[in-house]
């Protein structure tokens, strides 16, 4: 190896390095750029006076900005919000606070056949729900129940029992059995090691199981058009409805969009990291 | 003393979830499926009567619309299936790869690769229905750079009436059912080699009794009088691929990533140092490595993808027999044609497919964990 030899063979590997660093940026942004063509077809016909929407010129900036279609899109909607809201939040926190006591009991007080019940609890959130929709809507029926808030929320809190469980379960695997036993020696019980012990410890699995409830319950359609009436429709149910009318009014449409996505967007990009967690909690090896 | 109150005391916590879903889950299942067994249609009729499984069996081979639908939707449902898995995974593996190259603004990248899983499906269908209509969205987007747009009849999307590969339901549940015996034989013959008896004679006798049902019980012959020839791979399909992979390839990114993360960087600086190349470090020391996780992957997505239902019913509506699937057909038959015996039927294959995927996964998982 001589001494010039070597400059320049490394500026050749720095000149293909820097062309191969090159493509791999150029590549990821052609692709951010597709993932974002829905956003900015969104935001662009939604922001367009009504006069403005025509069908081939969509893709053209406006002339000028409107927020009649949001306001619209609010006026409309905000009922549908509103149950979202009243359903959404009290399923979340129950089946996030069953769901950590479950896992407290399936990972530090093991009995035998845990691991026949647990798998079998797990089932049930990977069922086709058409598969009892009928008895589900059956039964609502004979509590009379059909029609209001209460039965999605009953049965929210039912179908999320199974992923908070896991969720909590394997997040409570990392606590230290010496921690309980410690506890036990001093004389706690059950119920005191749980909230001296177990859930001062819960705050980041309570934080991803509350984002990913929220989430799926926010964005849940079957069980909303099947259980609801108009008056208690959740507002993925009221979005997909703006389409029926005579005259299809697209601005209308994307803007009830954004503002069906604006709390799940806003939690996702506040805290994605831990919406992450609870996403790949979902492939069961935690 | 103490400690078996507390065992008690577990044990009573964890009751009332355990029983609440033995009652939705199973005792739910078992209902539905004594629902497809009867003729039961609309609510509150009281004549209601066993049927055994005439309801499958018509599914399977009757003619009439909704049967004709079933087999349509089934077959679209493997369309798709295939399709969204294979552009998922690519994708999210390439995504992946890509954001694991020390690159500046990760996490900005990664948020825009990943910020659909947060919309509801119905966000998703609403926004591709716009995007895919014929005289609108993606066809005029060439006019945003002065070209002129995608004609609507060769650009039709959803709304695509051509067939790519025809064939009749005949020909494909026949290929379909003699595959499944050649697997048992074949699976029955291995058991048996590796000296597994039990699980070589259930496979075995299974196989043979398909064979006897096939050959002498005329299930070839009853497929052979389904009418309707006309099933295939539908071109309006690749609509719905296209807009649950913008939704879902992310999910796979992220799964890719945090395994990509997990490789020690010693493994692929020692393939380095033995004279690999950037690429072949990935061919030989990564992509290895990624095997399970592009298995759960699979059974995820899979299992998503086989119970899919709100992202086609908003984006093409329920009518569109291109791109129907059993998610929406049980939905119309029961809660809009009021036929429950037939929807439950149908729910009870959606079932059977996903319990085919998730449960030999379950299994698996916690027979590992036990072992551990």
């Amino acid at each position: 190896m001589t001494a010039s030899a070597l400059p320049r063979h490394t500026a050749h590997a720095l000149r293909r390095r820097s062309f191969t660093r090159l493509a791999i940026y150029a590549t990821l942004i052609f692709w951010a750029i597709i993932y974002l063509i829905p956003i900015y077809l969104v935001l662009n016909t939604s922001l367009k006076p009504r006069a403005e929407v025509s069908l081939d010129q969509v893709w053209a900036p406006p002339q000028q900005v409107s927020a009649d279609a949001f306001i619209a899109a609010v006026e409309k909607l905000s009922p549908n919000f509103a149950n979202s809201i009243i359903l959404t939040v009290p399923a979340t926190l129950l089946s996030a606070v069953i769901g950590s006591l479950n896992g407290y009991v399936l990972s530090k007080w093991r009995f035998r056949g845990a691991n026949i019940v647990f798998p079998l609890m797990l089932f049930g959130m990977f069922i086709p729900y058409q598969s009892i929709l009928i008895p589900l809507f059956q039964l609502m029926s004979q509590l009379r129940l059909t029609g209001t808030l209460w039965s999605l929320i009953l049965t929210h809190v039912v179908y999320g029992l199974p992923i908070t469980t896991l969720i909590f379960r394997n997040y409570y695997a990392e606590i230290p059995d010496e921690l309980i036993e410690a506890g036990q020696i001093d004389g706690a019980n059950f119920f005191r090691l749980y909230t001296q012990v177990v859930f001062p410890l819960s705050l980041p699995g309570f934080v991803v199981v509350i984002i990913w409830q929220f989430t799926q319950i926010w964005n849940e359609y079957l069980f909303a058009v099947t259980l609801a009436d108009p008056l208690t429709q959740p507002i993925t149910v009221a979005l997909s409805q703006l389409a029926g009318g005579q005259a299809i009014d697209f601005s209308l449409q994307m803007a009830g969009s954004f503002l069906t996505a604006l709390p799940t967007l806003f939690v996702y990009i506040l805290l994605g990291r831990y919406f992450i967690r609870g996403l790949l909690a979902g492939s069961v090896k935690g | 003393m103490r400690l078996n109150i507390d065992r008690l005391t577990a044990l009573a916590v964890l009751a009332p979830s355990v029983i609440l879903l033995a009652i939705f889950v199973y005792g739910f299942i078992g209902q539905t499926f004594y629902i497809a067994t009867t003729n039961w249609q609309g609510l509150g009729i009281s004549d209601i009567s066993s049927v055994g499984l005439r309801n499958f069996e018509q599914l399977f081979i009757g003619s009439g619309l909704p049967f004709f639908r079933f087999r349509e939707a089934l077959v679209n449902t493997v369309v798709f299936t295939v399709l969204f898995i294979a552009a998922s995974l690519s994708l999210g593996l390439l995504l992946a790869i890509l954001l694991d190259q020390r690159i500046r603004a990760e996490a900005l990248f990664r948020t825009i690769f990943l910020f659909p899983m947060a919309l509801s499906f119905v966000v998703t269908g609403t926004v591709w229905r716009w995007l895919f209509s014929p005289r609108s969205g993606l066809n005029t987007l060439p006019t945003l750079f002065g070209g002129a747009p995608l004609p609507p009849d060769q650009w039709a999307w959803f709304t695509d009436r051509r067939q790519l590969i025809t064939f009749t339901w005949a020909d494909a549940s026949r290929l379909v059912l003699i595959a499944i015996i050649i697997g048992l034989l074949a699976f029955a013959a291995i058991a048996a080699a590796r000296r597994r008896p039990v699980q070589a004679l259930i496979a075995g006798m299974i196989g043979l009794s398909l064979i006897g049902w096939v050959f002498l019980g005329g299930a070839f012959e009853a497929l052979g009088n389904v009418v309707r020839p006309a099933h295939g791979v539908n071109l309006a399909m690749f609509s719905i691929v296209i807009a649950a992979t913008w939704q879902m390839s992310g999910y796979t990114m992220a799964m890719y990533l945090a395994a990509l993360r997990g490789i020690p960087e010693e493994l692929r600086e020692a393939a380095r140092v033995d004279g690999c190349n950037e690429l072949q470090v990935y061919r030989y020391i990564v992509l290895p490595l990624l095997q399970p996780i592009t298995l759960s992957a699979m059974i995820i997505l899979g299992h998503i993808s086989l119970k899919i239902f709100d992202l086609i019913y908003v984006m093409a509506g329920g009518d569109n027999l291109r791109v129907d699937v059993p998610g929406i057909h049980m939905y119309l038959t029961a809660f809009r044609g009021n036929n429950f015996a037939l929807g439950a039927a149908i729910a009870v294959i959606m079932l059977l497919l996903v319990a085919f995927v998730i449960v030999p996964y379950l299994v698996n998982a916690f027979r590992t964990e036990v072992r551990r």
